[in-house]
């Protein structure tokens, strides 16, 4: 009954996330991208209770019999989505879905991501469809400081269930997405008022340290993570001048930034090689219009060629597509000549660096969550598809994407 | 879409045109893997064009390499017809204003910068032939223009004649919300329905003065510029591009074009797989739209990969389209390839981007395959063309070279960089506050 019930919901209502409780999974690749050492051929991963418990060639990892055994040519970890606003930016585009920049002021650092982010979104469970398993996710670059980011599982059950890390980074906009009626008007001032937060924060930080009654100030209270280094800057910027704003504001106030969208990013290769600093690429198929208008589709190649780290991202769209896929992003990234392996390590692993996740996601190694992606061949051809997804060991219902 | 006889006046105004600006000299393009469409795939093939034609196409020890031929290898690469956009908004083109929701007498022919880079991006995607179709956001905006993506210092060096010398594009409709404004536009579909219906009234009425003067100047009504194109739609001389998403908005189109028997094309037709019957039953061709994911305003959350595959096992006639800037012409075989991961045929997606797109604009006798005689429009690839690394290598029209990879130049508009968009109109069709 349970079963049919089941079944029944996936067929009437496929967005719904229907989660198969199981307490051992195991999924058998043709090839195993651990990305943890070499890609293993025939190899089996067997995750228990939600994480990896052995990681091997199928010859050399038993498993228990009656053990559900998915699989698939091609096996992935869970991917990771390093920036995107989904959740917020819900499906169908109206008021009510909407909840990814507040115009009150120009700088709300204190709007926390966890409060808006909406798990049932049917775009939460698309991108689950295609292997996307994490997001980092949060307000959007509409504003000089939108709010914050977190990090979230796409199981689709609620923000409490499927969060990661509640507090990701928090979002800055330079240049024109960053402009708008209630100030900034212009680039210097939008840096001068960013900077002039950034030295409130400081010395608040000096105060309640002080002064531990002193009162509580929400916003300063999240930048004073910034000004701690605990919590990173997450800039979008996409001109040269904007980015080596981001670049001069991180190096006067001492914080962590990681520069996002960066369209001309590639006009400061030795800037961002002594900065070592983080990039999230724009979307390889992003529109090239205003400040995009000297983008390319071959940026991840060539801050790969020159050793800036980086993760991929489908950031964010006004309109459509809604969401962006970041499968398919990597997809062109790798028709312009980045290379597949580092196109899958910036989904996985790099991207779990990036967000300091590491820990439990980005990798196939025992004790890792159970995330699991399955293609029926390279996961970034055009025409392959996504033939199965398993998140915290749940295997996720649905047709092949 | 009533397929229409071919006129042969139209095809020598045309070939006149070709012999004027193409070499004479044959060319030979040797050892390529050659998809002629329509035809099966030619394992080692030769194509040869002359005077702006094709002059022979087959497999390689079938076709002989006429004496004095230049001879181009493109050994190891896959040869395709040049790819036909059937709904793009390149070239600055611009259309009706915010006058009122009919406006068919504006023409996207007095809009073409034929020096917008978005032109020579669209080249660099493969793109040939394309309709340039006037903005959005009324029921009617205007009248489209089909391009060839010649290399051109006007837009008139762009252009395709048809039979009375007359500039070959169709008619730009749209229901659903994407029209819907404060009067005089409509605030409803059944508002929308009636302005159409009336309009169309008008000009019958026009067509039965017209007729009625029998040739007599001073029986003549008198010139209305507007209801000249729609007699040109009532005649089936000019085709009705209808922008719809939604499938009660796509049966709207269909009771339309059954009460008016206009020739008609479906565009976007994001829920055309939920009426996939009835539009088959219209003999009403589709133009469909793949988006990356569903959404983004109402009318598109049923957006779906497999539209294409639906409407073609239900035996419509589809084809593909950029509408660009919604999609980069630049990666316009991406739209094939996902309606392939879609469920689509592999042969009728790629059919969707040429031949299909070519019927649905009246030009399949000129353009769409690589036969004996048509236009030598056609693209040099470096493998499959639904593969992720395939890049377009090189794009000839009418037998000239108008993209190559390895020029430089050509490949900052092929990848992107510094200057990449200088200029670029970016057309965001009916995008009004993500509400459309």
């Amino acid at each position: 009954m349970i079963a049919f019930a089941l079944a029944w919901l996936a067929a009437v209502v496929p967005q719904e996330p229907v989660a198969v409780p199981t307490t051992t999974v195991a999924v058998r690749g043709g090839t195993v991208w651990t990305m943890a050492g070499e890609p293993i051929a025939d190899g089996v991963v067997l995750v228990r209770d939600g994480k990896i418990a052995a990681v091997g060639r199928a010859a050399d990892v038993a498993v228990p019999a009656g053990v559900q055994v998915l699989r698939a040519a091609v096996v992935t970890p869970g991917l990771i989505d390093a920036h995107a606003t989904v959740g917020l930016t819900g499906m169908r585009n109206v008021p009510h879905d909407q909840d990814h920049v507040d115009r009150a002021s120009a700088m709300q650092p204190e709007l926390r991501a966890i409060d808006a982010f909406q798990a049932r979104d049917e775009l939460v469970a698309y991108l689950r469809g295609f292997g996307i398993t994490t997001v980092h996710t949060g307000h959007s670059p509409n504003a000089l400081i939108s709010g914050q980011t977190m990090v979230v599982k796409t199981h689709g059950r609620s923000v409490e269930r499927d969060v990661v890390k509640p507090l990701a980074m928090v979002a800055v906009t330079l240049g024109d997405g960053g402009r708008g009626s209630k100030g900034p008007g212009t680039r210097p001032k939008s840096v001068a008022m960013l900077r002039e937060q950034l030295q409130k924060a400081k010395e608040y930080a000096a105060r309640r340290q002080k002064d531990p009654d002193t009162a509580v100030d929400l916003g300063l209270d999240v930048l004073a993570q910034v000004i701690a280094r605990e919590v990173p800057l997450l800039v979008t910027a996409h001109k040269a001048n904007d980015l080596q704003a981001a670049l001069r504001v991180a190096k006067e106030f001492d914080v962590l930034v990681v520069l996002d969208g960066a369209a001309e990013a590639y006009t400061l290769l030795p800037e961002l090689q002594a900065a070592k600093c983080w990039v999230i690429p724009h979307p390889a198929m992003a529109r090239t219009g205003g400040e995009l208008a000297n983008g390319t589709m071959e940026l991840p190649k060539l801050l790969l060629d020159a050793g800036v780290p980086f993760a991929l991202q489908s950031g964010y769209e006004g309109y459509v597509p809604k969401t962006r896929v970041v499968l398919f992003e990597a997809g062109v990234a790798v028709g312009h000549g980045l290379p597949a392996a580092a196109a899958l390590r910036a989904l996985t692993l790099d991207a779990a660096r990036l967000l300091g996740v590491y820990a439990r996601l980005g990798s196939l190694e025992v004790g890792k969550d159970g995330d699991l992606a399955l293609f029926d061949g390279d996961p970034f051809e055009y025409t392959s598809h996504c033939v199965g997804v398993v998140v915290d060991g749940l295997v996720t219902a649905g047709a092949p994407r | 879409m009533q397929p229409r006889p071919s006129s042969r006046a139209a095809l020598a105004a045309l070939l006149l045109g070709v012999v004027a600006t193409a070499q004479d000299t044959p060319h030979a393009f040797v050892g390529a893997r050659i998809e002629p469409v329509g035809a099966p795939p030619i394992a080692r093939g030769t194509l040869v064009v002359q005077g702006g034609r094709i002059v022979a196409v087959g497999a390689a020890d079938a076709v002989a390499v006429p004496a004095g031929a230049v001879t181009v290898d493109v050994t190891g690469k896959t040869l395709i017809p040049g790819l036909v956009c059937s709904h793009s908004h390149i070239g600055s083109v611009a259309g009706a204003d915010s006058s009122g929701p009919i406006q068919p007498e504006v023409r996207a022919l007095d809009a073409i910068d034929p020096r917008d880079p978005g032109i020579q991006k669209a080249q660099a995607g493969g793109i040939t032939t394309a309709n340039v179709m006037p903005g959005s956001g009324h029921l009617l905006s205007g009248q489209t223009i089909y391009l060839k993506l010649r290399d051109g210092r006007t837009v008139d060096e762009l252009t395709i004649k048809n039979a009375d010398g007359g500039v070959a594009g169709g008619i730009k409709m749209a229901n659903g919300t994407n029209p819907q404004r404060d009067a005089p536009f409509p605030g409803t579909r059944g508002k929308a329905a009636a302005l159409v219906r009336a309009q169309l009234h008008r000009a019958r009425d026009h067509q039965k003065k017209i007729a009625a003067a029998a040739g007599d100047a001073s029986k003549l009504p008198d010139r209305n510029l507007g209801l000249e194109a729609l007699v040109e739609v009532l005649e089936g001389k000019r085709v009705v591009h209808h922008h719809t998403h939604r499938a009660d908005d796509i049966l709207t189109v269909l009771r339309l074009q059954q009460e008016f028997g206009f020739r008609c094309v479906l565009h976007h037709v994001s829920e055309g797989g939920l009426v996939a019957a009835e539009i088959a039953a219209a003999k009403v061709p589709c133009s469909v739209i793949v988006i990356d994911a569903p959404g983004g305003k109402l009318e598109a959350v049923n957006l779906s990969m497999t539209t294409g595959a639906v409407l073609d096992r239900a035996g419509v006639l589809v084809g593909f389209h950029t509408d660009d800037g919604i999609t980069d012409s630049r990666l316009f075989l991406r739209s094939g390839a996902l309606a392939v991961r879609g469920g689509m045929d592999r042969d009728k997606a790629l059919a969707a981007l040429t031949i299909a797109n070519a019927r649905m604009l009246d030009l399949q006798d000129r353009i769409g395959t690589l036969a004996v005689g048509k236009d030598a429009d056609f693209v040099v690839l470096t493998g499959d063309p639904f593969a992720v690394r395939t890049r377009v290598q090189q794009t000839w029209i009418e037998g000239k070279k108008v993209f190559d990879l390895d020029d430089p130049k050509d490949r900052v508009f092929a990848n992107g960089g510094y200057g990449a968009s200088d200029g670029q109109s970016m057309s965001m069709c009916c995008f009004q506050g993500g509400q459309q």
